[in-house]
């Protein structure tokens, strides 16, 4: 049921974010996420979203992996 | 799409895997994930291949609609019956068979059942059918609850008075105690659900590292993000150091969503509840608060239920516990595939059942 894919905030009027996901636009209730802006991903669920994406966690998340990576590479 | 290819990138995957096999040794290690989504990107992406043979991949009840007992359906088919009451569902509920017959199945003769992609998409129908009692099957894990207390808490702000909800959320933290407590089972780890934990954060699963020493690693959807959890999991296990720790920083953070657990707690209050497969877990459901009475389609909506009956030869309960894989069932891809689907597992996409079937297929 879970939606994995982080929509991005196109526009915002009161309690509603007008999203788009591949492609298609998509209404749906901030009010569990009330500090969402528009240009920033939503991860979203049953019409509602849940949380915001944060791209320096994402980065810093990608940048362990690579050098967790590189240590298997090294033979550690 | 941004951060979607940058986790499924194949050279990483690999690199990540050999990392596996070389911390967790020889070592016997059982991971489990309690979470649908998961159980279906793990067949999706062939991570099981991914590891070498010491590393096991357990799924547990990650299903909402698999843990439902047929009591709760058999009220939602007896709602669906009676004069004047709408019901209204997610999808995947309506073709799950009861004891007697599904939504689906009550709809064909005649009740009143509509399918609806929003809790809030349920209240907009009561407002536009006000001789109707419109009632919602509120069904679903942590990540689900919160939408429906929003759509309970708008209801309650701006009417209608005919918008119900039968309560039927679980709580997963409580679950992955009894499978702990399981010996059967013998988890050493838990992959940790992305959106559940979203919601209410790192400190509800503290007491799996703490009291038990079962390290638990939140993790995301994709390919990498599993991988990576299981290769922080392994650590944690060789070491001998549990914790709880987040690979899928990006979206859950250590607080979880305060709003969301809030108005969570303005609107529910936990109660004992019962699950297939796992039975009875204290504390592991959600009523709805006393003062919100008038909106629990099971006190204000009186219907008469059928005696619960078991769906012969279906081992849903043991699949949903880890303790045996779908193709154990002498019924699976025979008389169970998911288009004649006996028993829940294989009806919604995140059921084992049916991500098995998918992904793997029949013969092996
Ligand atoms: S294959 Fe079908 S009958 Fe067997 S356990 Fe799964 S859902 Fe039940």
């Amino acid at each position: 049921m879970c939606l994995a894919v982080p929509m991005k905030v196109e526009q915002i009027q009161g309690s509603i974010a007008v999203v788009i996901s591949a492609g298609m636009k998509m209404q749906v209730d901030i009010s569990l996420t009330p500090e969402a802006r528009v240009g920033e991903y939503l991860i979203v669920h049953a019409g509602f979203a849940i949380e915001t994406l944060k791209p320096a966690e994402a980065e810093e998340t990608l940048k362990l992996m690579a050098e967790m990576a590189a240590l298997a590479e090294d033979g550690d | 799409m941004k951060y979607l290819e940058e986790f499924r990138n194949q050279d990483l995957a690999q690199k990540l895997s050999l990392k596996i096999r070389e911390v967790a040794g020889k070592d016997r290690i059982s991971l489990m994930e309690v979470c649908g989504t998961h159980t279906m990107a793990i067949h999706k992406f062939g991570i099981k291949g991914l590891l070498p043979e010491n590393v096991r991949l357990i799924s547990g009840p990650g299903c909402p609609v698999c843990v439902t007992p047929n009591a709760y359906l058999d009220r939602a088919v007896a709602l669906s019956r009676k004069e004047k009451v709408l019901v209204t569902t997610f999808g995947d509920m309506l073709r799950v068979p009861g004891s007697s017959a599904s939504l689906e199945q009550a709809r064909a003769q005649g009740a009143a059942v509509r399918m609806v992609y929003s809790p809030m998409d349920a209240l907009k129908l009561a407002r536009e059918n006000p001789d109707l009692q419109v009632v919602f099957l509120a069904v679903g894990f942590e990540t689900t609850s919160p939408t429906i207390a929003a759509t309970v808490a708008e209801a309650e702000n701006r009417g209608p008075d005919n918008f119900f909800i039968l309560p039927g959320h679980k709580l997963i933290p409580p679950a992955m105690k009894a499978l702990t407590e399981n010996q059967k089972i013998g988890i050493s780890g838990f992959i940790c659900p992305a959106h559940v934990s979203a919601i209410i954060g790192l400190e509800p699963y503290r007491f799996l590292a703490e009291d038990y020493r079962i390290p638990c690693v939140v993790a995301g959807f994709e390919p990498l993000d599993i991988l990576q959890s299981i290769l922080m999991l392994a650590e944690m296990i060789v070491a001998g150091k549990p914790a709880v720790l987040n690979e899928y920083r990006r979206v859950a953070t250590e607080a979880g969503n305060v709003n969301a657990q809030k108005l969570l707690s303005k609107t529910f209050e936990p109660t004992d509840s019962e699950w297939r497969g796992l039975g009875e877990i204290p504390g592991s459901g959600l009523r709805l608060r006393p003062e919100l009475a008038r909106r629990d389609a099971e006190k204000m909506i009186p219907v008469k239920v059928e005696p619960t009956r078991e769906h012969k030869g279906c081992r849903c309960g043991e699949v949903l516990q880890g303790l045996i894989e779908p193709p154990a069932c002498p019924l699976y891809g025979k008389a169970c595939n998911p288009e004649k689907p006996i028993g829940p597992c294989m009806v919604s996409s995140e059921g084992s059942c049916a991500a098995f079937y998918k992904y793997v297929g029949v013969a092996r």
